[in-house]
């Protein structure tokens, strides 16, 4: 029997294009799978009261699983326009994650700077980068003030003044 | 239907004619060729097998116990499985000792490969597969650590999944698809849970027989890297003349001298295993996870020191870089040594140098990545990490080189 070959390469085709859009498909949905859940990504907003907070002495918050650094600067330490300002008192507030693979610096206050012991990065009292290899500034979460609280999680005005100017993180 | 004569059942006729068991052992063993000309480094293969074996029984009996749960996953392991189960400390200390020692058996048969050229001329495709056992076996090493949910899990998980944000790219997204949270959480260890008991293990199965039907066409190296003709050299094995056949039975001639060196390693395993077993398991990792609290020190196992080292000293983007350099670099060895010459190093010229050079690399890199990051190390450490790039670039051209050792 003579072979039709524009039928079969037809039905190999057919075959070939479902298949390849089955297959597409089920990766989506595997992608999808992997997704942070709703329910983590809800993870709501955490409110952190400054009004007891003590000069020079690191409080370490939590805020969607991670350590935030809250370090109220004393007036020998050098003001920056990443710090928060409430009232009188300026504060430092930024995620206590190394910029650089993610692990917490230690606070050494007498010499008001962050020592990282993973692979060695320093940042001073505002988050900056003393010493690589961290690439970048301690990042900022987004925070609003409310009083003397501060609600992480939601963007105020003072912090979407700093997202403008590019300070955060 | 074929016809079948009358036999016993289950006896070897009976088996025979139904599944050609008798052409299956003389195809994969009793006729399968390996030269004389080998020593006990022929017999880490072997090892590496038994060693797997004894990961997955173990590994059988620690699943049974074992909860991939946040809040239940430490007890279930430092509880449950080493104080209430019985023997369930033998297994664990099996699975802990054997998952460690597998990549010192791991290095040894991949520098066995490179000393004798054991990856060229017709043999990429055995090296190839030998190096994607490597990352599947590192997949398998780093989705274990993270099952006892202890301090060095959390944080070796979070160092290693920040990895993927490809530095300055700032990639979060990814790294939070990875996780499934912000940070390791219960989707991280039950997805990683997931990975080493069930796809890594798979793909390692798969893979290993890949390595093994790549040994099949060019056969095993020898000490002096001859080119052996299988055929002639087999036929005068079976016409009798064992004495001048330069190769024998891989069962079970090779067996016995393979079983011989394994007799001798499972004495220094089980000596490990059962009075040593401390060295696999790290102190820190008997706190539980804690995800405000960093270890004041930070390292991975032993075994992967190495290329740790190499992320460390650089700058961010630099280190990540160099890391993803080192972590591909080995697969390539084929294709960058230019030389036709498959010899021990020690015959090869610079490629001798080379060689002794790589590895005395590898070693202080690992001492140099164990160490703090400060001072003089850092110093040692940068010059360590150019050198393991710098010999890989100039692999090509010194080998290019070379003397031809024979046509």
């Amino acid at each position: 029997m003579a072979v039709n070959k524009e039928k079969r390469n037809f039905l190999g085709m057919a075959l070939g294009g479902f298949t390849a859009v089955g297959g597409i498909a089920s990766l989506g949905a595997m992608k999808r799978s992997w997704d942070p859940l709703p329910s983590v990504k809800a993870a709501g907003f955490t409110t952190v009261d400054l009004a007891g907070a003590q000069e020079n002495v690191l409080n370490v918050e939590k805020w969607r699983g991670k350590p935030i650094f809250v370090l109220k600067k004393s007036k020998d330490m050098k003001a920056n326009d990443r710090d928060i300002v409430i009232g009188e008192d300026r504060f430092h507030v930024s995620i206590g994650l190394c910029t650089h693979l993610g692990c917490i610096p230690a606070y050494v206050a007498d010499v008001h700077e962050f020592h990282c012991a993973c692979h060695g990065g320093q940042f001073d009292a505002s988050g900056e980068v003393l010493k690589s290899p961290p690439p970048s500034p301690l990042v900022i979460p987004p925070f609003k003030v409310d009083g003397t609280k501060l609600v992480l999680g939601e963007e105020g005005e003072a912090y979407k003044k700093m997202k403008a100017d590019g300070l955060v993180a | 239907m074929a016809k079948f004569e009358k036999s016993f059942p289950f006896s070897n006729k009976w088996l025979d004619d139904r599944l050609a068991v008798n052409t299956l052992d003389r195809v994969l063993s009793t006729e399968y060729w390996i030269p004389k000309n080998i020593n006990f480094l022929w017999a880490m293969g072997m090892v590496l097998a038994i060693l797997f074996a004894l990961l997955l029984v173990s590994g059988i009996f620690l699943l049974m116990y074992y909860k991939p749960d946040t809040g239940l996953a430490f007890d279930s392991v430092n509880y449950t499985i080493m104080t209430e189960v019985g023997y369930g400390w033998l297994w664990r200390h099996i699975h802990g000792v054997a998952a460690s020692v597998v990549f010192l058996v791991i290095y040894i048969h991949m520098f066995t490969a490179i000393y004798y050229g054991s990856y060229k001329q017709g043999r990429e495709m055995i090296w190839i597969s030998g190096m994607l056992l490597f990352v599947a076996f590192s997949a398998e090493a780093f989705s274990g650590y993270m099952l006892p949910w202890g301090q060095m899990s959390y944080w070796a998980g979070m160092v290693i999944t920040n990895l993927f944000s490809a530095g300055s790219l700032e990639l979060n997204g990814v790294v939070e698809w990875i996780r499934g949270d912000y940070v390791p959480g219960d989707a991280f260890l039950t997805r990683f849970f997931m990975l080493h008991v069930l796809l890594v293990p798979l793909a390692i199965i798969g893979i290993i027989v890949l390595h093994f039907g790549a040994l099949r066409i060019p056969h095993v190296n020898n000490q002096d890297g001859d080119e052996i003709d299988f055929d002639v050299e087999s036929k005068k094995y079976l016409s009798g003349d064992t004495q001048n056949a330069e190769v024998i039975r891989f069962k079970w001639d090779f067996l016995s001298k393979d079983i011989f060196v394994l007799g001798v390693f499972m004495i220094f395993f089980f000596y490990l295993v059962f009075y040593h077993f401390e060295f696999a398991l790290d102190p820190v990792n008997f706190d539980k996870a804690n995800g405000l609290k960093t270890p004041a020190h930070i390292y991975p196992e032993w075994y992967f020191l190495w290329s740790y080292e190499i992320l460390r000293p650089f700058s961010k983007d630099i280190g990540l870089i160099a890391f993803a350099f080192a972590q591909v670099i080995f697969v390539l060895l084929p294709f960058l040594d230019r030389s036709p010459n498959v010899a021990p190093a020690s015959r090869r010229g610079l490629f001798r140098i080379w060689f002794w050079v790589l590895l005395i690399d590898m070693i202080v890199l690992s001492v140099m990545g164990k160490v703090p990051p400060m001072g003089i190390f850092n110093t040692i450490g940068l010059i360590s990490a150019l050198t393991f790039i710098g010999l890989w670039i100039i692999l090509p051209f010194i080998t290019m080189f070379e003397k031809k050792l024979k046509d």
